[in-house]
């Protein structure tokens, strides 16, 4: 397997610049001929949709969910960065970018992230122009907060609603070339496999959710915005939807799978309160601005109240440990603060797993109603879900699962390993490194979609003969959808006795135990075995009631979880090799004062996994990462 | 710590059941045992469901995506009420603490033409996508932006934009509505952009088109009960059907063609 990054040469601000100018292009009328598959409507599908069916091309767009305006970018609350440098202090395209491979650990592209920075100014334009009501001042113009691993106010916001005002623009944009009839949307629609015709990405085999027909569709090229895979673990602040079957099945016909063990355990989650629980609710970042996250600094007073408990006796444990950043510490420096003191045993609420953050001081501040303004709608949302009045009592936050760095890996352009299969957003690997700073998916979501794709496609279908009608009958398409009736048919003639979610908890209490926040090698070597037991007895046990020919929540489940099953074993293994801890990957073995231990001789660079076929452990590529513009660095918060 | 952690509730469930849209649907009776006070009412149909599945019984459908309140995709009537007994939440939000130990719950899908149901608890409400596709957008194709501050934005008009654009679209305003009218939803979009300078150009054209496609889908008239305002999760004001129809009245002086069908109400 080759892996060329493709990256431009040249001085790192200009290679942009310099590549769009040199990339090939396709003439206007050309691009109608041209049918691009877009799977996931999220910021990154729904912008690229849009985007490209207004430069003319022929999109078809699929999502599993009833409306493409349901994707779950549309729950990210706190905003999305932009080194516009409208507040004066001191932001630039640089600092963005410094900023970003800083928060990453050093373990993402320069030239992939340089880029990012670069177009980030373009993206609020475009936003803003579409009607997103941005938060503003009173003179009229755009407001900004600050968010973790920064110390400029960058971010954009709107309310606590920030993703969802994004994905409503991009939604309607898609809606407008929807009814131009630019784009074709496929809602309530799965994709199960990857098409390829001498190598080549050409199509996709869907499942209608409703009727339960599987059909195939041929495309000239297929681009997949499916988010990430944080749903692996059971328990994370992601859908219930959201999963990885996608980018799995593609992984499963070549496409190299890079860093899959580097996930984002967000630190200020409302704690689990039940085994009921179905998921994790996040409680925004942009609330550090505010409060104040403390424990009891001796473990005998986390029974007391905390009106009780006196300042002397409070441990603020991130401004005392970073006083430089302190309660706006990245997410992973601050999650593992927060476990390291509920392991000394100083967690406070059910089970000690839960640490303060408390906005009496801004509230005496501030005052009720400015923190009200600002947050009200994820106190209001605390309250339903906790039973508690944040305004009295602070809330106790923990961490959990939010985002998934790792992906199919791409190259410059956005394209996979296998030719046509192109990636955007949360489901490729790109640009976060080991670690994402706050408010920037949404700007690597719509960075690829509205400004990198459209260039980047052009340059891979110029002077391609546009696919044929018949493609959907060539062998390896009528393979393909055969395999995925096979699959469909297996899951549920198997009518075993244990549930799908069953298998699911399960899974997700492993990856949880030995390949979240802390790892290490004994935990990961049981956790692989473990997962092939719970595999194999999930294709012999597992029980999917209902038929194949209807809406089969639980068939879709079924298929869900199984490509997790695989994925899980993947991530350890990952986790396994790599030998070092950086970002969210952190090994126990390898620390240094409690912070992560990089090892940069060994371990600079991006791992790749190919598929080698059924029952065989993936192989390893490396792609070195090339730093020409800094200095690595241990990256310090204090 | 929670108000309420601990308590457990034993619960009976009527929950409609309906194989298909061309089936026959009709109410099945369920227990709920010992649900914690702190689940969802998601949760709680969760674990109901899994006992189900275990039984090999098929699970009662219903949709649900992010639950938080945000993606729009659940609603179901709980006794009666679209999204429940609690003020300005959505299904996924609503907590068990919110009912007593004993209950009998009466959980149906959204009742609107409109929106025919799928499965279950689930229904098909496309239409919503097809009334934003008529008309709910500013015409800006990617690139052509100026830039984000060229163009100063009064911050009562941005905040009283934002409050029209937190609608999910969940579709609880027509399951509410006694004539099933979908104008609270759709106002809430011509009121977001009719704020904006950015919607200006095309703003009349917005309110006819969209109102057009809205009597189109066969939703009912608005005769302004104010049932759309109490059950919507995120507030939006009946205030904004005001705005929405003194734009359809105005896109008449402005020469704008008038659909033939139907008015704005």
């Amino acid at each position: 397997m080759e892996l060329n990054s493709s990256i431009p040469s040249g001085p790192l601000a200009d290679k942009w610049t310099t590549h769009k100018a040199e990339i090939k292009l396709v003439n206007p009328a050309n691009k109608r001929k041209y049918t691009v598959l877009v799977v996931g409507s999220g910021l990154a599908g729904a912008s690229a949709a849009a985007t490209l069916a207004e430069l003319g091309y022929n999109v078809k767009c699929y999502c599993f969910q009833d409306s493409p305006r349901r994707a779950h970018s549309i729950a990210a609350q706190g905003g999305i960065n932009a080194a516009k440098n409208y507040q004066n202090d001191g932001d630039s395209v640089h600092r963005l970018f410094y900023d970003t491979i800083k928060g990453g650990d050093f373990r993402a592209r320069e030239a992939n992230v340089h880029r990012l920075a670069e177009i980030s100014v373009h993206i609020i334009d475009q936003c803003v122009a579409q009607g997103v009501p941005f938060a503003r001042e009173y003179g009229g113009l755009l407001a900004n907060r600050s968010f973790g691993g920064a110390q400029v106010s960058r971010t954009f916001y709107a309310r606590g609603q920030t993703g969802q005002q994004l994905l409503l623009g991009a939604y309607q944009a898609l809606e407008k070339e929807i009814k131009k009839g630019g784009v074709t949307m496929f809602p309530r629609t799965e994709m199960l496999d990857v098409v390829l015709v001498d190598g080549h990405a050409k199509g996709i085999v869907v499942r209608n959710l409703v009727t339960g027909a599987v059909d195939t569709h041929m495309g000239d090229a297929v681009l997949l915005c499916t988010g990430g895979y944080g749903n692996v673990f059971y328990l994370s602040t992601n859908a219930k939807g959201s999963n990885v079957t996608a980018t799995w099945r593609a992984h499963r016909r070549g496409a190299a799978f890079a860093n899959p063990c580097y996930t984002q355990i967000h630190p200020t989650c409302i704690p689990q309160s039940g085994e009921y629980q179905s998921k994790l609710t996040l409680m925004s970042e942009s609330l550090r601005n505010d409060g104040r996250v403390w424990v009891p600094r001796r473990a005998e007073d986390v029974g007391k109240r905390p009106d009780e408990i006196a300042d002397a006796d409070r441990d603020y444990f991130l401004e005392r440990k970073y006083p430089s950043y302190g309660n706006l510490s990245p997410r992973d420096i601050a999650s593992r603060a927060a476990k390291e003191v509920c392991d000394e045993g100083r967690g406070v609420g059910p089970g000690g797993l839960g640490v303060y953050l408390d906005f009496r001081d801004s509230i005496r501040r501030s005052g009720e109603k400015t923190i009200a303004e600002r947050y009200g709608n994820l106190f209001d949302m605390y309250q339903r879900i906790t039973d508690e009045n944040p305004y009295k009592v602070p809330m106790r936050i923990y961490p959990a699962v939010h985002y998934t760095m790792g992906g199919l890996w791409v190259d410059y352009n956005l394209m996979s390993n296998v030719p046509g299969l192109f990636v955007l957003g949360e489901a490729n690997f790109s640009d976060h490194g080991a670690n994402r700073l706050g408010a920037s998916a949404l700007m690597q979501g719509l960075a690829d979609g509205y400004f990198v794709i459209p260039y980047t496609l052009g340059h891979y279908l110029a002077g391609r003969a546009p696919v044929g009608a018949g493609a959907a009958e060539s062998p390896s398409a009528r393979a393909a959808q055969a395999d995925v009736e096979a699959r469909t048919g297996k899951l549920l003639s198997i009518r075993g006795r244990r549930t799908v979610q069953s298998f699911h908890r399960e899974l997700g209490r492993i990856m949880w135990d030995k390949c979240g926040m802390a790892r290490d090698r004994a935990g990961l070597e049981w956790a692989i075995g473990r997962i092939g037991e719970l595999r194999a007895e999930f294709w012999e046990n597992v029980t999917v009631p209902g038929s194949g020919g209807e809406l089969n929540q639980s068939l879709e489940n079924a298929g869900r979880v199984a490509d997790f099953l695989e994925l899980g074993e993947l991530m350890c293994r990952d986790a396994l090799h790599r030998e070092e801890s950086c970002g969210g990957h952190f090994r126990v073995e390898y620390q240094e004062a409690g912070e992560a231990k990089r090892n940069d001789d060994a371990f600079a660079y991006v791992a790749a996994w190919e598929w080698k076929g059924e029952g065989q452990v993936q192989a390893l590529h490396k792609e070195p990462l090339v730093y020409e513009n800094i200095q690595l660095q241990t990256r310090s918060y204090k | 710590m929670g108000g309420s952690s601990g308590r457990t509730l034993n619960l009976t469930l009527n929950v409609w059941r309906q194989a298909g849209p061309g089936s026959a649907g009709g109410f099945k009776t369920y227990q709920a045992k010992g649900i914690s006070t702190d689940a969802s009412f998601l949760e709680m149909l969760d674990v109901v469901n899994e006992e189900l599945a275990a039984k090999g019984e098929e699970p009662i459908a219903f949709d649900h995506d992010c639950r938080e309140g945000i993606c729009g995709s659940c609603g179901m009537l709980i006794n009666g009420t679209a999204h429940g007994p609690w003020k300005m939440t959505t299904t996924c939000q609503l907590h068990m603490r919110a009912f007593r130990d004993g209950e009998t719950i009466t959980i149906e899908p959204w009742r609107a033409s409109a929106f025919p149901v799928v499965k279950d608890l689930v229904v098909d409400r496309s239409a919503f996508d097809r009334i934003i596709s008529a008309g709910g957008y500013v015409s800006i194709a990617t690139g052509n932006a100026p830039d984000g501050n060229a163009l100063p934005i009064p911050k009562v008009d941005a905040d009283a934009a934002m409050d029209a654009a937190e609608c999910i679209g969940c579709g609880a305003c027509v399951a509410a509505c006694p004539n099933a009218s979908a104008s609270l939803f759709t106002s809430a979009k011509v009121s977001h952009l009719g704020k904006l300078p950015q919607g200006q150009p095309e703003r009349y054209r917005r309110a006819l088109r969209m109102v057009a496609q809205m009597d189109l889908e066969h939703f009912g008239g608005c005769s302004l009960h104010g049932e759309c305002m109490e059950a919507c999760p995120k507030g939006i004001s009946i205030d904004h059907i005001m705005q929405m129809n003194r734009d359809y009245v105005a896109a008449s002086w402005k020469g704008e063609p008038i659909a033939k069908a139907g008015g704005a109400g």
